[in-house]
């Protein structure tokens, strides 16, 4: 099962980081979606409690920060694996092969789009672009970029973070 | 300190993806381990545009253009050119189909036909130096306004220009500044819309990279004619280094006085915010990204009440794309009739265009309006690479359309992009060749759109779902005839019911493909073929004459559906093969046959 390490948290933890991140953005108008970046920063992804928080400290309703935070594919409900694997599924990356790339990684990981592999190493998601056309096709792990990919990649990249955390 | 040579190490996200910063640190090294850095100076500069030859150097004032570097490369480009004086030829750059190569960046046809406005310092500053951007005339556009022009002057020059939005919408800028000038209402607000959503686009990510400081002064101005005093740049949080090198750039000008109270002792009152988005398309309409400013879920509202009138907080509002801001201190400072010099009868200037797909030189270009598009493939681009033939231009992403071979003659115009059913759009080129199917890429589209969708309207929630599952039964070969009516029914149908442009224009790329490639779609529909061999479903393999049975096709076949002995050819189970084409990719002997 994959865990975050953050669930380990104690409550009052749990709390005072929401507490001050709230606190450092209430002054402004709009302070919603900058709190749930942080809180999803600090804290991994947003679970329920952890919206339950958001909500109360910024008193509005836990409806309100669900329904923004299901609104944005950028925030997360479920905690993602270990790397996070994006496949760029741009218009320049799909005409050179994305989708060939995505679906060996989906063979090689047995999971789906958005699902993280069993041992909590990789989450498989799929992005909208992510302006590097020039190196197409591209996927990122963790942020780290890497281009010009053909399918063989894969497993060099799966490899090299299975063994020691990644390619420098 | 005087510097006889400067080193331009690009330094935008595709060459850092690269591993240009390595390149970066170990010149540094390299140099100083020569005694060299006295005399020589490396400079991390923002995207050059040349982004699928990556990590480059430019040596300036040489001129000298070094390309695919590797960290291997830079003990012997050290030594060679920088202490021996003598250029290294294998480093430089080789057009596609030729030998000889080209030494300096003004001779390479990818630069040489472009004209640059909005890109104007690219490769010539380090991003992160305010002092690099004023010693280019940066911020003398803005003292300009400050101290000759009243708003009244800024927003007639800006009319004068003929600048039009660079967003996609190609709505007068100066036409807008004037409307959100005289709207009541206090305090006004400004934004700069960074919100570069269609796949397969990078300019806006790249201007701020290369250039923050030129989008800063363009909001400067524009705040100055309409009245404003607070401005926000929304950004995609997809795009983590131009986020940093804008905050590096507003910390920066605010140091200078050219943010905040009082700027330049002129009682001009402004300053900058940066907000994220969050992942959402949607959010680059300008209602959608005001509701998510707000910090609300980003769905679009309706038109009128327009944004100049009442727009972020329900004040007046007036929002202007990166491109655009880029333009306004250029004009400003050269004069808006310079500007209106350039380009065609109703579009002036210049056009940022993201050159991708199946293209040799892939890359940013700046060009004059009224360029044809085969200029910019064929001059600019280098052509279609290994020997496949150009089939058609895919503009304006999920907006857009695909433009066909036979009509390489459109000129770059708002005018006539838009007549052959694409749009000019934020400036995404997608170049696809013979084996591009235009169904799928139709269905790409679609997929994009619909996933995008914010469910508001139901013709385009619902609507853009039900086009997709035709254009998913067309692809796998269950299409029948009576589906191109519907697809066009509903095209209609969504277009006329959607409250906001990405509803509006989520059909174009099936019309527009419709249009050009309607017997792509009979042929998946009534032959069950697909033309560009690409649609899996549609294919099958099978082995010719050429096969000397030499058992490799065999081994790598993962359903175990070839059988044959050595030197025996070799047989395909149409039953067991699943359309991988690991067979096809490894045979040598061309022996293998799609159809």
């Amino acid at each position: 099962m994959n865990t975050n390490v953050n669930d380990q948290m104690k409550n009052e933890e749990k709390n005072k980081l929401v507490k001050e991140i709230v606190a450092r953005h209430m002054h402004s108008k709009g302070a919603l979606i900058p709190v749930l970046h942080e809180v999803q920063e600090s804290y991994g992804y947003l679970p329920d409690e952890i919206q339950e928080k958001i909500a109360k400290e910024m008193n509005i309703s836990k409806s309100e920060v669900f329904g923004v935070i299901s609104f944005y594919s950028h925030f997360a409900t479920k905690p993602a694996g270990k790397y996070k694997i994006s496949v760029c599924m741009g218009t320049a990356c799909y005409v050179k092969g994305a989708g060939a790339v995505l679906d060996k990684l989906k063979e090689t990981l047995r999971v789906k789009v958005g699902q993280t592999t069993e041992d909590g190493e990789f989450t498989l998601e799929e992005c909208r672009c992510l302006g590097c056309c020039g190196l197409a096709p591209v996927l990122t792990v963790n942020g780290k970029v890497y281009g010009r990919l053909t399918i063989d990649d894969v497993d060099t990249i799966l490899e090299s973070y299975k063994k020691d955390g990644g390619i420098a | 300190m005087e510097f006889r040579t400067h080193l331009m190490v690009c330094a935008g996200t595709a060459c850092v993806s690269c591993g240009a910063f390595n390149v970066k640190k170990l010149l540094e090294e390299e140099i100083k381990k020569k005694g060299l850095d006295k005399e020589i100076l490396v400079v991390g500069t923002g995207c050059q545009g040349f982004c699928a030859q990556g990590p480059i150097v430019v040596v300036r004032p040489d001129d000298i253009f070094y390309q695919l570097l590797s960290p291997e490369d830079v003990p012997h480009l050290v030594e060679e050119h920088f202490l021996k004086g003598r250029p290294v030829k294998k480093m430089m750059y080789t057009p596609p189909g030729e030998k000889i190569q080209i030494p300096t960046m003004s001779e390479i046809g990818f630069f040489n036909k472009q004209r640059l406005i909005a890109l104007r310092n690219k490769g010539l500053i380090d991003a992160e130096q305010i002092d690099d951007y004023i010693g280019r005339d940066g911020y003398n556009a803005l003292i300009k306004v400050l101290t000759e022009m009243n708003p009244d002057d800024i927003v007639k020059e800006v009319k004068d220009s003929g600048l039009r939005g660079r967003g996609g919408g190609g709505f007068p800028t100066g036409l807008k500044w004037e409307i959100c000038k005289n709207s009541k209402g206090s305090p006004k607000y400004i934004i700069c819309n960074a919100d570069e959503g269609d796949p397969g686009a990078y300019m806006d990510r790249s201007i701020i990279e290369s250039d923050p400081h030129s989008v800063i002064e363009g909001m400067l101005i524009g705040a100055r004619a309409i009245g404003a005093q607070e401005g926000v740049v929304y950004i995609r949080t997809e795009y983590p280094l131009a986020i940093k090198r804008l905050e590096t750039a507003i910390g920066q000008a605010r140091e200078y006085g050219l943010l905040g109270k009082d700027i330049l002792g002129k009682g001009f009152d402004f300053d900058l915010k940066i907000k994220q988005g969050a992942g959402a398309f949607v959010c680059g309409e300008e209602t959608a990204l005001m509701a998510s400013i707000e910090g609300k879920r980003g769905m679009p509202n309706k038109r009128p009440p327009f944004p100049a009138e009442s727009g972020l907080w329900n004040k007046p509002t007036n929002i202007n794309n990166v491109e655009t801001w880029a333009n306004i201190p250029w004009i400003i400072l050269k004069g808006a009739d310079r500007f209106a010099s350039i380009g065609t009868e109703k579009s002036k200037g210049t056009k940022v265009f993201s050159l991708v797909g199946k293209i040799n030189n892939t890359g940013l270009v700046e060009v004059p309006m009224g360029i044809t598009l085969k200029e910019i493939i064929f001059d600019i681009g280098g052509g279609v690479p290994n020997g496949k033939k150009f089939k058609a231009v895919q503009m304006g992403g999920p907006s857009g359309g695909c433009i066909p071979a036979e009509l390489g003659d459109t000129i770059i115009d708002y005018d006539s992009v838009t007549a052959t059913g694409a749009i000019m759009g934020s400036g995404g080129m997608v170049v696809m060749d013979e084996t591009t199917c235009m169904v799928d890429i139709a269905k790409y589209f679609l997929n994009f759109t619909q996933a995008e969708s914010c469910g508001k309207c139901t013709f385009c929630r619902i609507g853009t779902k039900r086009m997709l599952e035709i254009l998913q039964r067309i692809c796998d070969g269950n299409g029948v005839e009576e589906d191109i009516g519907k697809l066009q029914e509903l095209a209609a149908q969504i277009k006329d019911s959607s409250l906001c442009g990405l509803g509006q224009t989520a059909p174009n790329p099936v019309l527009t493909t419709l249009k050009y490639f309607r017997h792509e779609y009979e042929a998946h529909i009534k032959d069950k073929k697909c033309p560009a061999k690409s649609c899996k479903a549609l294919l099958t393999y099978e082995i010719n004459d050429q096969c000397i049975g030499c058992t490799v096709c065999v081994r790598v076949c993962p359903t175990k559906a070839i059988t044959g002995e050595r030197k025996v050819k070799h047989l395909i189970d149409q039953e067991k093969c699943i359309k991988c084409g690991a067979c096809f990719d490894i045979c040598k002997f061309k022996a293998i046959d799609v159809n």
